[in-house]
C-alpha cells in the first residue's frame, strides 16, 4: 500500500504507513511533524514493529508526546501531539 | 485467553516441537547430527533475540543519521562489549575458533557498499532475517537477492577478467593454490589471493606484541583497547551530537537538577545507555549467546576430534559439497552471509552452474545439501526463533511488498551481497564477531558502513521529502 498522507481536520492530520519496512516509518513521521505546528496532533498507523521502537525514541527526543499507543494484530496506531 | 491468542500460542508450539522433533530424530539416526543441533538452538537463540530487541544493525546507524536516535548504537556497543568479555575468557582457555581477517582498506570500500545497501534493504542482513521471520515481504526480497547477488559475484569471470590488476594475477598465482580453483581466473579468485590475502591478519594483542591466547593480549588489548575503549567514545560521540540536547531540555521541562556539571552529564550519558530495556536485554543476551556458541561448538570438535564438520560429513559417507581441503563452512560462532550464498551456490550447482572451481566455495567454503549444512541449521533457527517471539508479542504480520518496497530490497540487497563478500563477511562476519574478537578490520569494515548509512540516509531523506511533499500539495498546512 502506498503511503498516504491527510489533513483531517483543523490541527488533525493523518499518515498511513502499512506495508513500510524501516526507515520508512520513522522518517515520514519525523518529516510530518516538522510540516505541522505545535500542538498539531498526528495520528500514525505502521505495521513494522521496530519503527515503533524508533519513532517512541524519536519523539522522547523532541519533546513530541504520544498520547495514544494501540496495536492490534501487528499494526500499530499512535497519536502524537507536537509539543 | 482469546481464540487468537490460542492460535498464537499454538503455532509458537508448532514451531518449538518442529525443532525439537529435528534435534531428537536426527540424533536417533546419527549421534553426528547433535553438531548440527547446537548451530540450529543458537541460532533460535539469536533470532530471539534479535527480534526482542529489534536488533538491526542498518537501524544503528541509519537512525542515528535519519531521526538523531541513538537506542540501536548503544545496542550494539553494549552486545559487543560483552561478546569481548566472553571471547577474551574463551581465547585465553585456548578455546576460539576465530581467525582475524586480512587489515586493509579495502574493508572500508566493502563496508561503505554494504552500509548503503543495509539503508536501501530497510535492514542489515541478521536484521532481514529476524523481520522476514514477521513476515515482511520485502525482507524475503532482501534475502533472496543477497543470496543470488553473493553466489554470482563469488563465480564471475570471463571479461571481469580484463578489470584484474596485473599484480593480483602475478600474485594469486604465486600463492600456489590446488589447480582445481584456478585462481588466475576469475574477479573475486583474483580479489582474495592476490590482493586481500597479501593484507597482514592482525588482532590488538599482536598489534602490542601479545599472545590473542595470554591475559594481558586477550583482556587488555583484544577487549579493553580493542572493544571497550572505541565503543565507549563513539558512545560518548553519540551522546554529545545527539542525546544530550533532549536529556538536558527534558530535565529543564521537569524542573530537576538545574544545576548542570559532571553529574548531570553522568545521568545524561547513563539514560542514554539504558533508554531501550528491549534493545539492551537483547543486545546482551546476543552477546553472551555469541561467546557460549563458540565454547559448546570448540567442545563438539573436541568430542568428535575433529576441526571442521567437514570431516564429519565424510565419515558419515557424504561428499558432495565438500571444499577441496575436504571441510565445509564451519565457523563455531554466529555468522548470516557465508550460508545464505551456499544455499544459492547449491541450487545453482544442482541446476548446472560448475562452481567449485572458485576460492569462495571449491577451496573455502564448500556447498553442503542445506540439509547438513551447519551454518544453515544456524539461519532456519534464527528465523523460528525470530517467528517465535513475534507471534508471543503478537507482532507476526504478513506484509506483501509494493513494487516501490520490492525495487528498493532487490537494489539493496544486491549492494550488501558484494560488500558482503568484498569484505568477507556482512555486519555480523565482519564488524561485529571481528571487533569483538579484537580484529582491527572490523573497524575498517564498521568506518565504511557508517559512510554507506549516511549516504544512504541523505537519498531517502530526499526521496521521502518529496514524496510528502506531493502528498501535501492539495493540503493547507
Amino acid at each position: 500500500m502506498a503511503m498516504k498522507f491527510e489533513k483531517r481536520a483543523e490541527g488533525e492530520f493523518f499518515l498511513d504507513v502499512s506495508g513500510y519496512v524501516c526507515p520508512h516509518p520513522q522518517l515520514y513521521t519525523k518529516k510530518a511533524l516538522e510540516k505541522m505546528r505545535g500542538g498539531d496532533r498526528l495520528e500514525v498507523i505502521f505495521d513494522n514493529p521496530s519503527s515503533a521502537e524508533s519513532i517512541a525514541a524519536m519523539c522522547d527526543s523532541t519533546g513530541d508526546e504520544i498520547v495514544q499507543k494501540l496495536a492490534e494484530g501487528g499494526k500499530y496506531k499512535w497519536v502524537i501531539r507536537k509539543a | 485467553m482469546t481464540e487468537e491468542e490460542r492460535k498464537r500460542q499454538r503455532r509458537i508450539l508448532g514451531i518449538l516441537g518442529f525443532f525439537i522433533l529435528v534435534s531428537l530424530v536426527t540424533y536417533g539416526y546419527h549421534e553426528y547430527y547433535v553438531y548440527l543441533s547446537a548451530y540450529l538452538w543458537f541460532g533460535i537463540v539469536y533470532g530471539m533475540s534479535l527480534q526482542y530487541g529489534r536488533f538491526c544493525f542498518a537501524s544503528a546507524f541509519r537512525d542515528l543519521f535519519a531521526v538523531k536516535v541513538t537506542r540501536m548504537a548503544v545496542g550494539i556497543m553494549v552486545s559487543m562489549i560483552f561478546f569481548g568479555l566472553v571471547v577474551a575468557f574463551v581465547n585465553i582457555l585456548g578455546m576460539s575458533p576465530f581467525e582475524p581477517a586480512p587489515v586493509g582498506y579495502y574493508q572500508i570500500i566493502a563496508g561503505f557498499i554494504f552500509g548503503i545497501g543495509m539503508v536501501l534493504a530497510g535492514g542489515c542482513a541478521s536484521g532481514s532475517l529476524y523481520k522476514a521471520a514477521e513476515g515482511s515481504g520485502a525482507s524475503m526480497l532482501v534475502l533472496l537477492s543477497i543470496s543470488v547477488s553473493q553466489s554470482v559475484f563469488v563465480d564471475i569471470g570471463g571479461i571481469t577478467n580484463s578489470l584484474v590488476p596485473r599484480s593480483w594475477t602475478e600474485s594469486a598465482a604465486a600463492k600456489g593454490l590446488p589447480p582445481q580453483v584456478t585462481a588466475t581466473d576469475g574477479w573475486m579468485d583474483q580479489y582474495l589471493a592476490g590482493y586481500v590475502w597479501d593484507f597482514p591478519t592482525l588482532t590488538f594483542a599482536s598489534l602490542m606484541g601479545w599472545s590473542d591466547k595470554s591475559l594481558a593480549g586477550a583482556f587488555l588489548a583484544n577487549w579493553l583497547l580493542g572493544v571497550v575503549v572505541p565503543a565507549s567514545i563513539l558512545l560518548l560521540v553519540g551522546y554529545i551530537v545527539c542525546a544530550r540536547k533532549p536529556f538536558l531540555a527534558r530535565r529543564r521541562r521537569e524542573r530537576r537538577d538545574r544545576s548542570g556539571g559532571l553529574a548531570t552529564e553522568l545521568a545524561g550519558y547513563w539514560s542514554m545507555v539504558v533508554a531501550s530495556k528491549r534493545t539492551i536485554i537483547g543486545g546482551v543476551v546476543l552477546g553472551i549467546a555469541a561467546g557460549v556458541h563458540m565454547i559448546v561448538l570448540r567442545g563438539l570438535q573436541v568430542k568428535f576430534g575433529v576441526e571442521n564438520f567437514g570431516e564429519l560429513m565424510t565419515r558419515m559417507g557424504i561428499t558432495f559439497g565438500l571444499s577441496i581441503k575436504g571441510t565445509v563452512f564451519d565457523p563455531g560462532y554466529w555468522y548470516i552471509t557465508t550460508q545464505e550464498a551456499q544455499w544459492v551456490g547449491w541450487v545453482f550447482q544442482k541446476l548446472g552452474w560448475e562452481n567449485l572451481d572458485n576460492i569462495f566455495y571449491g577451496f573455502n567454503n564448500g556447498i553442503p545439501n542445506p540439509l547438513i549444512n551447519p551454518a544453515d541449521w544456524m539461519t532456519i533457527g534464527l528465523l523460528g526463533g525470530a517467528a517465535i517471539t513475534a507471534l508471543y508479542s503478537a507482532e507476526f504480520k504478513w506484509k506483501k511488498p509494493t513494487v516501490e518496497l520490492a525495487v528498493w530490497a532487490i537494489l539493496g540487497g544486491t549492494l550488501m551481497g558484494i560488500g558482503s563478500r568484498l569484505g568477507l563477511g556482512c555486519n555480523v562476519g565482519a564488524f561485529f564477531i571481528r571487533i569483538s574478537n579484537g580484529n582491527p578490520a572490523g573497524w575498517l569494515f564498521g568506518i565504511g558502513m557508517i559512510a554507506g548509512a549516511f549516504i544512504g540516509v541523505q537519498f531517502f531523506n530526499w526521496w521521502t521529502e518529496r514524496k510528502l511533499a506531493q502528498a501535501m500539495a492539495p493540503l493547507e498546512v
